[in-house]
């Protein structure tokens, strides 16, 4: 979930702005000039995910899969979660330049830790290891992000209290969508293209 | 899907150098986001609806767009006014609406919109092109700028790609509804996605290195201010300026607003 401009307090925006700008610098350093087209067409791959709504009950949440973009990227998705934020706020003003800091980070910081929490488990010949790994891949990049941006809210203000429970809350049913949804994603790569989900292993 | 039709006018405000229009974008957001007081958030909201009809876009467009950005907002407005203790403005139920928090939500509100209608009048009247070759010309990391370009050009493409699997997988009658089926479906749609994305990347640098990529980004374009836009700009900033001092002096003194 995006937080949009005017809501956050300065300090909480300095500090998404500054380990934003740290996390991009060792993704980008991370990302030779061979891996470039790669890492923007991923992250475009980002992008038109977050346009697509499965259903849920009587509504829809649409796919986040920053966890995934984690597993194939490992740093390097930081500056593709920099990249994808960054046109959503100038094309359709979704999320904004002051905040483009935080909400990197609340993407992009759970990105990378599933890809050294999970990153060994997907690539490994066990079944069980995969499915296990996938599936909390995506479980927790998903509820790491809701609780990044409830704790951005409750760092800017108290008052943000009920706001942030009702996000926490909210992220729960689309936890175990993209738990799913990562389990199958990675189960298919694994049958078709294997070497997409190695060469982040071999990168980092 | 991306609809870029407020970059196509011809205002003073379009064919504004983008550099300039980036800065002074990026230095009225931030003073904007840390204002407090509530008379200077009013005024950067006229500030912002003067930018807005500088540029002459056209104003349905420009509301669709907010309704959408809203959403967040309207969230916090559900909320908000019952987290405050104070004067009860009205009641529901257990809920209790009081003053103070009906008041932060429309600080908040007003925030929010005034920053937004800026980016809308400074930036969405630029084509996103532009944008990211100016922030190439800012300096901006080679590497990021390239991320950039490229993902702004695959979008359309990946996007494309998506439409078609999409209706492939319609015709073929496939209906979304709550079950694995469906999500299953949807995954596989993800990673034939990422299969045929992580293909086409291979060729494209196959391509560049054919064409003798050797890392730098040759630009055949590039921008200069008029003195008109130059005086703008400095206009624009000074306003920007003088809204943060009246933030930051002692209340009391602020006799121009």
């Amino acid at each position: 979930m995006h937080i949009s401009e005017g809501i956050l307090s300065a300090p909480v925006l300095l500090t998404g702005a500054t380990l934003t700008v740290i996390g991009t610098g060792i993704g980008l350093k991370k990302t030779d000039y061979e891996k470039v087209p790669e890492v923007a067409v991923l992250s475009s791959v980002f992008f038109v995910a977050s346009l697509i709504h499965v259903p849920l009950g009587p509504t829809s949440v649409h796919l986040i899969l920053n966890g995934l973009l984690g597993l194939l990227l490992g740093w390097s998705a930081f500056p593709a979660i920099l990249v994808a934020l960054f046109l959503q706020a100038i094309l359709f003003q979704f999320g904004g330049l002051t905040t483009l800091g935080v909400n990197t980070i609340n993407m992009a910081l759970p990105a990378v830790a599933c890809y050294f929490a999970f990153g060994k488990a997907v690539t490994s010949e066990k079944n069980w290891a995969v499915i296990g790994g996938a599936f909390c891949c995506g479980f927790l990049s998903v509820g790491l992000s809701g609780l990044l941006v409830a704790l951005s809210l409750l760092f800017t203000g108290q008052s943000f209290l009920n706001v942030a429970r009702l996000i926490l809350l909210a992220h729960l049913p689309v936890m175990i969508i993209e738990g799913v949804i990562t389990v199958f994603v990675v189960k298919f790569l694994k049958k078709v293209k294997p070497e997409i989900l190695e060469v982040a292993n071999a990168a980092n | 899907m991306i609809n870029e039709a407020l970059s196509e006018g011809t205002s003073f405000l379009h064919n504004f150098d983008p550099r300039l229009k980036i800065l002074v974008a990026l230095t009225y957001s931030v003073t904007v986001a840390l204002l407090t007081s509530f008379t200077l958030l009013v005024v950067s909201m006229a500030f912002s609806m003067v930018l807005i009809f500088w540029a002459r876009l056209p104003l349905s467009g420009v509301l669709r767009r907010l309704l959408i950005v809203n959403g967040f907002v309207f969230f916090l407005w559900l909320v908000l006014p019952f987290s405050y203790d104070g004067m009860e403005f009205f009641a529901v139920g257990p809920l209790v609406a009081t003053y103070p928090g009906i008041y932060q939500a429309l600080r908040i509100t007003l925030k929010s919109n005034a920053i937004i209608l800026c980016l809308i009048a400074l930036l969405s009247t630029s084509p996103t092109f532009m944008l990211v070759h100016a922030l190439h010309h800012m300096k901006v990391p080679s590497k990021l700028v390239q991320l950039f370009f490229f993902t702004y050009r695959y979008i359309h493409v990946i996007y494309t790609e998506f439409t078609r699997l999409n209706t492939a997988m319609k015709i073929r009658g496939f209906a979304p509804g709550t079950d694995l089926h469906t999500y299953r479906t949807y995954a596989y749609l993800v990673g034939m996605l990422l299969v045929r994305s992580y293909e086409r990347s291979r060729r494209i640098y196959s391509s560049m290195l054919c064409r003798g990529f050797n890392g730098t980004f040759h630009t055949l374009y590039h921008f200069e201010s008029r003195p008109r836009e130059l005086v703008s700009a400095a206009v624009m900033t000074t306003i920007v300026l003088l809204i943060a001092i009246g933030q930051w002096l002692p209340p009391g003194k602020i006799v121009l607003f």
